[in-house]
C-alpha cells in the first residue's frame, strides 16, 4: 500500500479509533444506560455502589482479560478458575500473619507462580497437540486438586496494605481504587505488550495460524507465551480473590465459565485474532450491575441468572447476524 | 473414521504404520486394552476388590456417565460441544421429583423431558441457525435453566415429595446384586445412537458437517436443520440421564449433574471422538466412560485422598489424550 492509500484509508485518526472500536464503545454505552437504569431504580445509588462494583468485579475482571488474551491467540483456557483458586490459597497461606514486606515477596511469588502453570498448560498444549480445550479442561482437576492440598477448608489471610489496596476510593469518591488498580496493571503489562512485535505474532497466530507461520511468526512458542500471560492474570485474579475476601477458598468459584462468557459479550471472537481486552472488562460490569440492579428491584436473584444467560445468548446471536449480514454484503 | 469408509488411497498413503492405522480405525481396542490394564491394577493391589458386584457397581456408575457422553460425542462430531447437558440432567431429574406428587409419575416423566427438548430445540436454532458458537450457547442455555430451576424449587419447596421409587429402582436396584436395571433403558438408547451415527442417512450428515461444513453445504445438507434436531436430540438424551442419576443417587437437586460436565466431555475424548468434528463414535465412548469411571475406582481403593485424587485424574486424561493424538496424528 502506498503512503496516499493509507492516508486515503484513514482520513481522522479518531474516526479510525472509534471505527475499530465499534463494539466496546456500543458496550460502554450499553454500560452507561445499566448505570442510568440504577440510578433511577434507586435513587440512593451512588458512589459506595461504584466502590462496591469495582470491588466486586476486580477478581472476574483479571479472569476476563486473561482469557481474552488466550482466546484472541486462538486457544481457550477452561483452568483460570482453578489457577484462580490455587494462586489465592497459595497466597493466602504465606500471607497469612506475616508482615508487610514478606507479603510484598508473596505477592511476587505468586504473579511467578501463575505464570509457570500458565506455562505447563502452554506447554502441553503446545507439545503434545491435544485441543486447547481438553488440555485445560484435564488440567483445572489438577490444579483445582493443588489447591485442596494447600488449604483444606477457606483459611489463611491477607496483607493489611493488599486489603487497602483494593478497597475504598482514590482522588475522588467516584473512582474506585480497584478500577485504578485494575487499569495500571493493564497499562503496565498488557498495553505495552500488545504494541510490540509478541502481542502483533499473538493476534497473528489467532487470525490465521498457518499465515503467520508462513511469515516467521514462531506459532508454538507465542502460544505458549500466551497461556503464560494468561497464568499472569489468572494470578492477579486469585490474588485480588485473597485481597477482597481476605482468605482463600480452595474450591474453584464460577470464574472459568463466567471468563468466557464475558470475553465473548466484550467482542473477542471465540475463533481467535479479534478483540480486546477492555470489551470483556466493561461485559464483566455490566453483568454485575444487572445482578445488583435485580437486587434493587427485589426480584429474584435466579432470575439474574436467568437474566445473564439470556443477553449473553441475546448479545452474541445479534453479534453473529451482523457478522453472517456483513459476510453476504 | 471409525464410521466412514476411508478411500482406498488413504488407506495406502497411511499403510507405512499398521499400528497407528488399526489404532485410528478401530480405537476401540486399545481402549479395551487400557480398561483391562486398570482393573487387573486394581486386582493386583487390592486382591478381592474385583468380583462381579464390583463390576456391576461400575457399570451402574458408567451408564449414566456414558449417556451424557453420548450427548459430547454426537455434537463433538459436528464439531460442536453441549455444555447445558448438567443443568438439563439436573432440572429432568427435580421436575420429576417435584411433580410427582400432584401429576403422577408419567405425565412427570413427559413434561420434564418436554422441556428438556425445548431447551435443546432453542440451542439447536442459537448454534444452527443465528451460528452462535456452541460453547457460549449451551453455557447460556445452563444458566437459564439453572435460574428457572432455582425459582422453582423456591416455589414448590414445601410440596418436595422426595424421589418416586420407580426412579429409584430403575436408577439403583440390581438384578442379584449384580446387573443394573438401568441397562433396561441404556441397552435400546445406546443401541438407537450407534444405529443413527452408523447406518441413518442423519448420522453420515453428523460427519459430513464436521469434516468440512462447507463441502457438505455444498452438497445440499441443510445444516441448520440438522444441528437444530442434533442439539435436542442431546437434550433428550440428557434429561434421561438426569433421571437415571437422580434414582442412583436418591437425591433431587438442581446442581445434581453439575459435577459429571467434565467428566462427560473427558469421557468423549478418551474414547477417541474429535473435538474438532468429523472423527469418532459411540463405542470409544461407552469404553471412555467405564476407564473413567473404574479410574475413580482405583484412585479411591488406593487410598488417595481427594485432592491427590483430582490431580492424577486430570493427568491422565491429558496422557491419554496426547497419546491417543500422538498415535492418530495425520501427517
Amino acid at each position: 500500500m502506498t503512503a496516499t492509500g493509507v492516508a486515503m484509508a484513514r482520513p481522522n485518526p479518531l474516526i479510525s479509533m472509534l471505527r475499530k472500536n465499534t463494539w466496546p464503545l456500543g458496550l460502554l454505552g450499553f454500560l452507561g444506560v445499566l448505570l442510568l437504569a440504577t440510578k433511577a431504580i434507586n435513587p440512593s445509588y451512588g458512589a459506595t455502589g461504584v466502590q462496591n462494583l469495582g470491588i466486586s468485579v476486580l477478581p472476574l475482571a483479571f479472569a476476563a482479560v486473561g482469557q481474552a488474551i488466550v482466546v484472541i491467540s486462538g486457544g481457550i483456557d477452561l483452568s483460570i478458575g482453578s489457577m484462580m483458586a490455587l494462586t489465592s490459597c497459595v497466597s493466602a497461606v504465606l500471607m497469612k500473619d506475616q508482615p508487610g514486606e514478606v507479603a510484598l515477596a508473596v505477592v511476587a511469588g505468586t504473579l511467578v507462580l501463575g505464570m509457570i502453570l500458565g506455562l505447563v498448560n502452554g506447554g502441553l498444549v503446545v507439545f503434545t497437540r491435544v485441543p486447547d480445550i481438553v488440555v485445560t479442561l484435564a488440567m483445572s482437576f489438577v490444579w483445582a486438586g493443588c489447591a485442596l492440598l494447600v488449604l483444606q477448608r477457606p483459611g489463611g489471610g491477607a496483607a493489611d496494605w493488599l486489603k487497602t489496596l483494593v478497597s475504598g476510593a482514590l482522588l475522588n469518591e467516584w473512582i474506585p481504587k480497584a478500577a485504578v488498580v485494575m487499569l495500571v496493571i493493564i497499562a503496565v503489562i498488557w498495553l505495552p505488550t500488545s504494541r510490540t512485535r509478541l502481542g502483533l505474532s499473538i493476534y497473528a497466530i489467532g487470525s490465521n495460524r498457518l499465515a503467520a507461520f508462513r511469515s516467521g511468526v514462531p506459532v508454538g512458542r507465542t502460544r505458549v507465551v500466551a497461556y503464560v500471560l494468561t497464568g499472569l492474570f489468572a494470578a492477579l485474579g486469585g490474588l485480588s480473590l485473597t485481597a477482597t475476601t481476605g482468605i482463600g477458598t480452595p474450591v474453584p468459584g464460577p470464574y472459568t465459565m463466567m471468563s468466557v462468557a464475558a470475553v465473548v459479550l466484550g467482542g473477542v471472537s471465540l475463533a481467535g485474532g479479534r478483540g480486546g481486552v477492555f470489551g470483556p472488562i466493561i461485559g464483566v460490569m455490566a453483568l454485575q450491575i444487572i445482578r445488583t440492579d435485580m437486587t434493587f428491584l427485589k426480584m429474584d436473584s435466579n432470575l439474574a441468572t436467568v437474566l445473564q444467560g439470556a443477553i449473553l445468548i441475546g448479545v452474541v446471536m445479534i453479534g453473529s447476524l451482523v457478522e453472517i449480514r456483513r459476510a453476504r454484503a | 473414521m471409525s464410521a466412514v469408509a476411508s478411500p482406498p488411497e488413504v488407506h495406502a498413503a497411511n499403510r507405512r504404520g499398521g499400528l497407528r492405522v488399526l489404532f485410528r480405525d478401530r480405537p476401540i481396542i486399545p481402549l479395551v486394552g487400557l480398561l483391562g490394564l486398570l482393573v487387573l491394577i486394581i486386582a493386583l493391589v487390592k486382591p478381592g476388590v474385583v468380583n462381579p458386584s464390583w463390576a456391576g457397581v461400575i457399570v451402574r456408575a458408567a451408564i449414566p456417565l456414558s449417556i451424557l457422553a453420548a450427548c459430547q460425542t454426537i455434537t463433538f462430531l459436528t464439531g460442536g460441544i453441549d455444555l447445558s447437558v448438567g443443568a438439563v440432567a439436573s432440572m429432568t431429574g427435580f421436575l420429576v421429583t417435584t411433580l410427582v406428587g400432584d401429576q403422577g409419575l408419567v405425565l412427570g416423566l413427559v413434561i420434564a423431558l418436554a422441556l428438556a427438548a425445548l431447551a435443546g430445540l432453542i440451542n439447536g436454532i442459537g448454534v444452527g441457525v443465528f451460528r452462535v458458537h456452541p460453547l457460549i450457547m449451551t453455557l447460556g442455555m445452563s444458566l437459564v435453566i439453572l435460574g428457572f430451576a432455582n425459582v422453582w424449587q423456591r416455589i414448590t419447596v414445601q410440596t418436595g415429595a422426595g424421589v418416586p421409587g420407580e426412579l429409584r429402582w430403575i436408577g439403583s436396584a440390581t438384578f442379584a446384586g449384580i446387573i443394573p436395571y438401568s441397562l433396561i433403558v441404556w441397552i435400546p438408547l445406546a443401541v438407537l445412537v450407534m444405529f443413527m451415527l452408523r447406518r441413518t442417512g442423519y448420522g453420515r450428515l453428523l460427519y459430513a458437517i464436521g469434516d468440512n461444513p462447507i463441502a457438505s453445504r455444498l452438497s445440499g445438507a441443510r445444516s441448520w436443520q440438522v444441528i437444530t434436531v442434533l442439539y435436542t436430540i442431546s437434550a433428550l438424551l440428557a434429561g434421561i440421564a438426569g433421571f437415571l442419576y437422580t434414582g442412583l443417587t436418591n437425591v433431587a437437586n438442581v446442581n445434581l449433574v453439575d459435577s459429571y460436565v467434565l467428566p462427560s466431555v473427558a469421557a468423549a475424548v478418551i474414547g477417541g471422538t474429535s473435538i474438532m468434528g468429523g472423527r469418532g463414535g459411540f463405542g470409544g465412548t461407552i469404553v471412555g466412560a467405564l476407564i473413567l469411571t473404574v479410574l475413580a475406582s482405583l484412585l479411591t481403593v488406593l487410598g488417595f485422598p481427594e485432592p491427590v485424587r483430582q490431580i492424577l485424574f486430570g493427568s491422565i486424561i491429558v496422557a491419554v489424550a496426547a497419546a491417543y493424538t500422538r498415535v492418530t496424528a495425520e501427517s
